[in-house]
């Protein structure tokens, strides 16, 4: 059994996010970046499989700067067993269908049974490069998904739609999207962290197309006008219907 | 120009998501093609042909063994090839299926738009990132431009087309079918898609407390209820009910914040809402900051009396 799962290096979810100079990109000053939390998922879940079935091997891939090589080495901490990091500038601004362009000659070579992404990072909020990468390989691709179990050559994913969890009984190899719910990512222990700095991280060949996305300009949103306190406790809820239905109008 | 739009459908029609990204459509004008995947498709082609459908490609006998998002893509693909523009809602559906268009066709798309803008230049988007905390305009060379459009964002209104259906199939064999479909337990509209949204947070000071944010969010009659989570992570609620970072992001007509701070990543997950109401104990808490609205108060005293004066107000 051998898993391989795509991961991205994000800013932390506490980022106050500023506009940098270039006015397309985040102010990386003072920003911390994390493993996506999505990608945590995906990590504990190719652990978990390989530890079910007894045998195999977890390998993470990501498409990075060689910053992101410190989120690689959080999943060998975790547990997987090698990671292999596709080299470029600047893998915040990559549109999903590059990155999912080189992550498909990666799957080619490496040829896993099955591939684990997060449903999306938290930094672009794409939740593309999964799908977009089964598409590539023709694989079946199940996103967002919140239960998975492992057969002899097939997988049951379960995944949260909008009318109630959908069932699947899929062939391998696949793509699997992950989403919160799925399990607990565990922390890496100082044994993990220690192991780690042995495991194999290498680097390895993809090419990055120009998919001819161009950004234009990162603003923040525009302040809320200021609202205001009606009163306190129940007695400021006649004042709060009167507003609801006077100026908003939504009563 | 042509734009395509895909138009989700169940046994109560076509989805209210789809009739915002046609109305949208028309709005940018052409001519306008919808597409309906699916047996039963063809029962929505007349509400796509009030909202501004020309013409209808209706694919009814795809996925007739159960809902396969590929197979699903290969339809789509078939019908948007050609067209300046592929719109799609970024609904669990549509974010499920558009990059799979996107990649049949070979080209980039474009996530969740809250804006677009069809010019000589070419098409541009609007999109948000960081869970709303910054936003990006963003252009694409790829033909069709493609995009799913943030749902309760764009108007749906009727605006006729000529609505004039074509049955169409495709080949392929699916790679990915449904087999079954768990519905949940209690029945509720999503918060993603609910024109109200009512939250609770950490200062609903249990799940056995629940019950106040459920009876208020009934009051309302076509409310959804959520989380902050803070409460999802203490197992008080399911995750699929988190708003915010990690969770999910909606933009409601009315907003409701029951007992919640407002961490910043819950605000980026809600601020973009019309109306937010805010009823905390904590006169300082950063919910405040953001609402239209607030009642410095305790949500067990304040939650009774508004969930019945809501009901007084609707007359219901």
């Amino acid at each position: 059994m051998k898993i391989l799962v795509c991961i991205k290096r994000v800013p932390a979810t506490d980022t106050r996010v500023k506009v940098g100079a270039d006015g397309t990109s985040l102010d990386p000053s003072g920003v911390q970046y994390v493993l996506n939390p999505y990608c945590e998922f995906a990590v504990e879940e190719a652990l978990r499989r390989v530890e079910a079935v007894g045998e195999g091997e977890v390998v993470c891939l990501t498409v990075g700067s060689q910053e992101a090589e410190k989120e690689l080495r959080t999943c060998l901490a975790m547990g997987a067993d090698r990671a292999l990091r596709v080299p470029c500038d600047s893998a915040f601004a990559l549109p999903p269908a590059t990155v999912a362009q080189a992550l498909a000659e990666v799957v080619r070579a490496e040829a896993p049974d099955l591939v684990l992404c997060g449903k999306q990072a938290v930094d672009r909020d794409n939740a593309q490069t999964g799908a977009y990468l089964a598409t590539l390989l023709d694989w079946p691709c199940v996103t967002e998904a919140v239960a998975l179990e492992i057969g002899t050559g097939t997988a049951h994913v379960e995944r949260e739609a909008d009318a109630g969890h959908e069932i699947f009984d899929i062939a391998l190899p696949a793509v699997v999207t992950c989403a919160k719910g799925l399990n607990e990512p565990r922390y890496a222990n100082l044994k993990g962290i220690m192991a780690a700095k042995k495991k194999p991280l290498e680097t390895v060949e993809g090419a990055l197309a120009d998919s001819g996305v161009v950004v234009h300009a990162m603003e923040l949103p525009p302040g809320r006008p200021a609202g205001r306190i009606v009163g306190e406790g129940a007695d400021a809820v006649p004042a709060l219907i009167e507003a609801l239905q006077t100026e908003a109008k939504v009563l | 120009m042509n734009i395509t739009v895909y138009v989700e459908h169940d046994a109560s029609g076509a989805k209210r998501a789809s009739l915002e990204a046609l109305s949208e459509a028309r709005r940018l004008g052409g001519s306008i093609t919808a597409v309906l995947v699916g047996p039963g498709g063809s029962d929505a082609a007349p509400a796509a042909a009030a909202h501004g459908a020309d013409a209808i490609a209706c694919y009814d006998d795809v996925c007739a063994d159960g809902w396969s998002t590929d197979l699903a893509s290969r339809a789509v693909a078939q019908a948007a090839e050609g067209a300046d523009a592929l719109l799609l809602s970024a609904t669990s559906g549509g974010r499920d299926l558009a990059p799979r268009v996107a990649a049949r066709l070979g080209v980039p798309m474009f996530s969740d738009v809250t804006r677009l803008e069809a010019g000589d230049d070419g098409w541009k988007a609007h999109r948000p990132v960081y869970a709303g905390k910054a936003s990006l305009s963003v252009s694409g060379s790829g033909s069709p431009f493609i995009a799913t459009l943030r749902p309760n964002v764009f108007a749906a209104e009727e605006n006729a087309g000529a609505g004039t259906v074509e049955a169409r199939t495709v080949d392929g064999a699916a790679l990915a079918t449904v087999a079954d479909v768990k519905e949940p337990g209690e029945r509720t509209l999503d918060v993603t898609e609910a024109p109200i949204v009512v939250s609770g947070g950490r200062g609903m000071g249990g799940p056995e407390n629940w019950g106040l944010v459920l009876d208020l969010a009934e009051a309302f009659g076509n409310a959804a209820h959520g989380a902050s989570r803070a409460v999802v992570d203490a197992g008080w609620r399911d995750h699929s009910e988190q708003v915010g970072q990690t969770g999910k992001t909606v933009a409601p007509t009315l907003y409701v914040a029951c007992g919640i701070s407002g961490a910043i990543q819950h605000l980026a997950g809600m601020r973009t809402s019309k109306h937010i109401v805010a009823i905390n104990s904590d006169a300082e808490a950063p919910i405040f900051k953001v609402a239209d609205y607030g009642i410095v108060g305790d949500v067990h005293e304040v939650l009774p009396v508004l969930a019945e004066a809501v009901r007084a107000a609707r007359g219901a």
